[in-house]
């Protein structure tokens, strides 16, 4: 396993200085904010730091317990699990290509892939620390590093913040690229015979009748597969407050544990979405489109990790928003969501089309 | 000064952390016009089309739009003190669509008034809405300020009742856009009458909100956005300090104002339609005030369309506009200008260029 996983993060690490220069098929440049230009030592501290446990209360858990390398980034689970087995309310998304995001987190409470890096370490279900104090304790005394943050920042001991912690991780993060899957050979490469004849039926329906890429958005030269907005799909419908007294409780519940840990110690605060963080009605219940590359990697599906199978998946869209086509519709479902009227065999070809975004980079024999 | 929404203004003041557990922006000023006043807040729901099909079908995004409005109006905090229903509750005029629609109305909770639209006179001339709401016009009096509620989508007798092989025809023809056989809104004679009687009453310090489903000014009117005795409705408001028309039917965000007179149309919970100075051949008198709303993404079907919440504000009004799968937007009374303002957009330097199509 740990043969493996070098040998991966070697060729992730040669793969890092490819990524800077030229993006994979099918994906833009990747965005690296003026303040932290990506360099071979950052990333490799930034991997350091990504895979380290004692960062947890309990030396168990780090980054990369719930963004698992050979899980397409995610942990497998419906909602994470951090120390103490302590769970969360939502799916770990994978960290492949968060660094096109324009927000993170389900409900975009973190503009940058920096800022994100310092909350899990201090929600008391993931990695429990009072404050951050004890990382810059390890970071300024361990010898290793001592030597990468002195060539990653040119800092010694004393000198080593919290900010430095969090580039190095972002910069790690901003090399977990996925692109070149069949469809991007089969779409941007011009190679007719890279996706199955159902998956490119698939696509035809992921660009027509299916209406997925409204969202999911495909474009001339790339695809991010999001648009980077905020929409209520339905999944969190049944749990949502009510009334106004529910509804109260669960903004105070906001206000008062902070947003990071309220959504993810409450359901029913968790079902807020983005209007936790806006206050806008218009946002009840709205959560980050997520892009859809090396999803057959990345199961179980939705934000609270409640639908197991793509084909369940693709079932929820067909009823407009619901596991069931008994189930009721949402008072609050976004304007794009309706019933699809998909046949048997669209969705099947939709599933297959799926698999065909499967970066080769990500999979692991 | 600017009325700052709730938010704004706990930004603005620094007591953001301070704040009760209230979700919504939303704020209270009192108004004081006579000193008497209370302050108040009401919301606005309008045009939602409810649309049969056949049997127990409907037409499902109007059903949604209408829902989805309700549910959002119901987590308003502090609670508005009643609700407009602005007209058009139903596309066709049938019981089938008004009932439907009643039904899903009756979610909502508060009082609400009701304003009579053209899709729900012109099939029984407005019999089967009155048995089921009430007057086509009446007013009330709310915490200081003279409701007046409007049916302004009359027209011509001899349009009216000559003619029409089925009272079907007579709506299908209203409900038709750039109708060569249309005919213009009109409040009318005996309405007119009504009003300056009813006005006479008031104290012309006290500010004076009047609710019609056309606006009663004259925009276009090839699709009716225009009433046809609108200067003499306008002459009898004009003796009040402070009035207010709020007005359906033109499905945008619309403001002007003409004297002592703001306008604010509002939003239809069913579709949007695009500007007519964009759109029609013909001449439009759009108000230059206006700041148009984004073009819509088809896409979405709740894009650019919504409803309002409203502060009665030193006698003026301020909207407050919830846009779903848009940007929220506020057009507030300045009152250094004497005109309403949007919070945002007003600016040409602010605002968003629209998509390009090509």
């Amino acid at each position: 396993m740990r043969r493996m996983m070098f040998g991966f993060w070697a060729l992730g690490l040669l793969a890092t200085l490819a990524v800077a220069a030229e993006p994979p098929l099918g994906l833009p440049p990747v965005p690296v904010p003026a303040d932290n230009p990506i360099t071979p030592e950052k990333v490799e501290l930034g991997e350091k730091l990504f895979n380290d446990t004692r960062f947890s209360t309990t030396g168990e858990v780090s980054c990369a317990t719930c963004h698992k390398a050979e899980k397409g980034f995610t942990d497998g689970l419906p909602v994470s699990e951090g120390i103490h087995k302590l769970t969360g309310t939502r799916s770990a998304p994978t960290v492949i290509n968060a660094a096109y995001l324009d927000s993170q987190f389900w409900d975009g409470r973190e503009p940058s892939l920096e800022s994100q890096s310092a909350q899990p370490f201090l929600n008391p279900v993931e990695m429990g620390l009072k404050n951050h104090e004890p990382i810059l304790e390890i970071v300024r005394t361990d010898q290793q590093y001592l030597a990468l943050f002195q060539e990653a920042f040119g800092k010694k001991a004393d000198q080593i913040t919290m900010d430095d912690v969090q580039k190095a991780i972002g910069s790690f993060e901003r090399t977990l690229i996925g692109g070149d899957s069949p469809f991007d050979r089969y779409l941007y490469g011009g190679d007719e015979t890279a996706m199955s004849l159902a998956a490119i039926r698939g696509l035809e329906v992921f660009r027509g009748q299916g209406r997925c890429v409204s969202c999911h958005v495909i474009e001339q030269t790339q695809a991010l597969f999001t648009d980077n907005q905020f929409h209520n799909i339905g999944v969190a419908a049944q749990r949502m407050p009510t009334n106004l007294d529910e509804l109260a409780a669960a903004v105070n519940e906001v206000k008062e544990k902070g947003t990071d840990v309220a959504v993810l110690s409450n359901p029913k605060t968790e079902s807020l979405g983005r209007f936790a963080v806006t206050r806008e009605l218009s946002d009840m219940g709205a959560f980050k489109t997520p892009t859809v590359r090396n999803i057959e990697l990345t199961a179980p599906y939705l934000h609270d990790g409640s639908v197991e199978s793509l084909e369940d998946v693709v079932t929820f869209y067909n009823n407009g928003g619901r596991s069931e086509e008994t189930d009721p519709v949402p008072e609050l479902l976004d304007g794009g969501i309706r019933p699809l009227d998909l046949s048997d065999e669209q969705q099947a070809d939709l599933v297959e089309f799926l698999k065909a975004l499967t970066s080769p980079r990500f999979v692991q024999e | 000064m600017i009325r700052l929404n709730r938010r704004e203004f706990l930004i603005k003041t620094g007591a953001a952390m301070a704040a009760s557990a209230l979700p919504i922006n939303l704020v209270r000023t009192a108004f004081g016009a006579t000193g008497a006043a209370e302050d108040f807040t009401f919301a606005y729901i309008s045009d939602a089309h409810i649309q049969h099909i056949g049997g127990t079908e409907f037409v499902r995004n109007w059903d949604r739009g209408l829902i989805r409005s309700i549910h959002e109006a119901n987590l308003l905090s502090p609670r508005p003190d009643f609700f407009f229903f602005g007209g058009d509750l139903a596309q066709l005029g049938t019981r089938e669509e008004i009932d439907h629609g009643l039904e899903i109305m009756s979610k909502l909770r508060g009082k609400v008034h009701y304003v009579m639209g053209e899709h729900d006179y012109y099939l029984d001339l407005g019999e089967y809405w009155e048995s089921q709401l009430g007057p086509q016009w009446y007013s009330f009096d709310h915490k200081g300020v003279h409701f007046v509620v409007l049916n302004s989508v009359l027209t011509y007798d001899d349009w009216t009742f000559n003619g029409w092989p089925a009272p079907m025809d007579r709506m299908k023809a209203m409900a038709r856009l750039d109708n060569p056989k249309g005919s213009p809104f009109l409040v009318g004679k005996k309405q007119r009458a009504w009003l300056k009687k009813d006005l006479e009453k008031v104290n012309k310090n006290i500010p004076v909100v009047v609710c019609s489903h056309s606006p009663i000014q004259k925009i276009y009117k090839g699709w009716n956005f225009w009433t046809d005795d609108a200067e003499e409705i306008l002459a009898l408001l004009k003796p009040f300090r402070k009035v207010t028309v709020l007005y359906g039917h033109v499905h945008q965000i619309q403001y002007n104002q003409i004297g002592n007179i703001s306008f604010h149309a509002v939003m239809a919970t069913a579709w949007p339609w695009p500007y007519p100075e964009s759109y029609a051949q013909a001449a439009s008198h759009f108000p230059e005030l206006t700041v148009p709303m984004n073009r819509a993404d088809p896409f979405f079907e709740r894009d650019a369309t919504g409803w309002q919440f409203i502060n009665v504000h030193t006698g003026n009004v301020d909207m407050r506009y919830q846009l779903p799968n848009n940007k929220d937007r506020t057009v507030a009374f300045d009152t250094k200008t004497g005109r309403p303002k949007d919070q945002e957009y007003q600016d040409p330097k602010n605002r968003r260029p629209p998509h390009v199509h090509y």
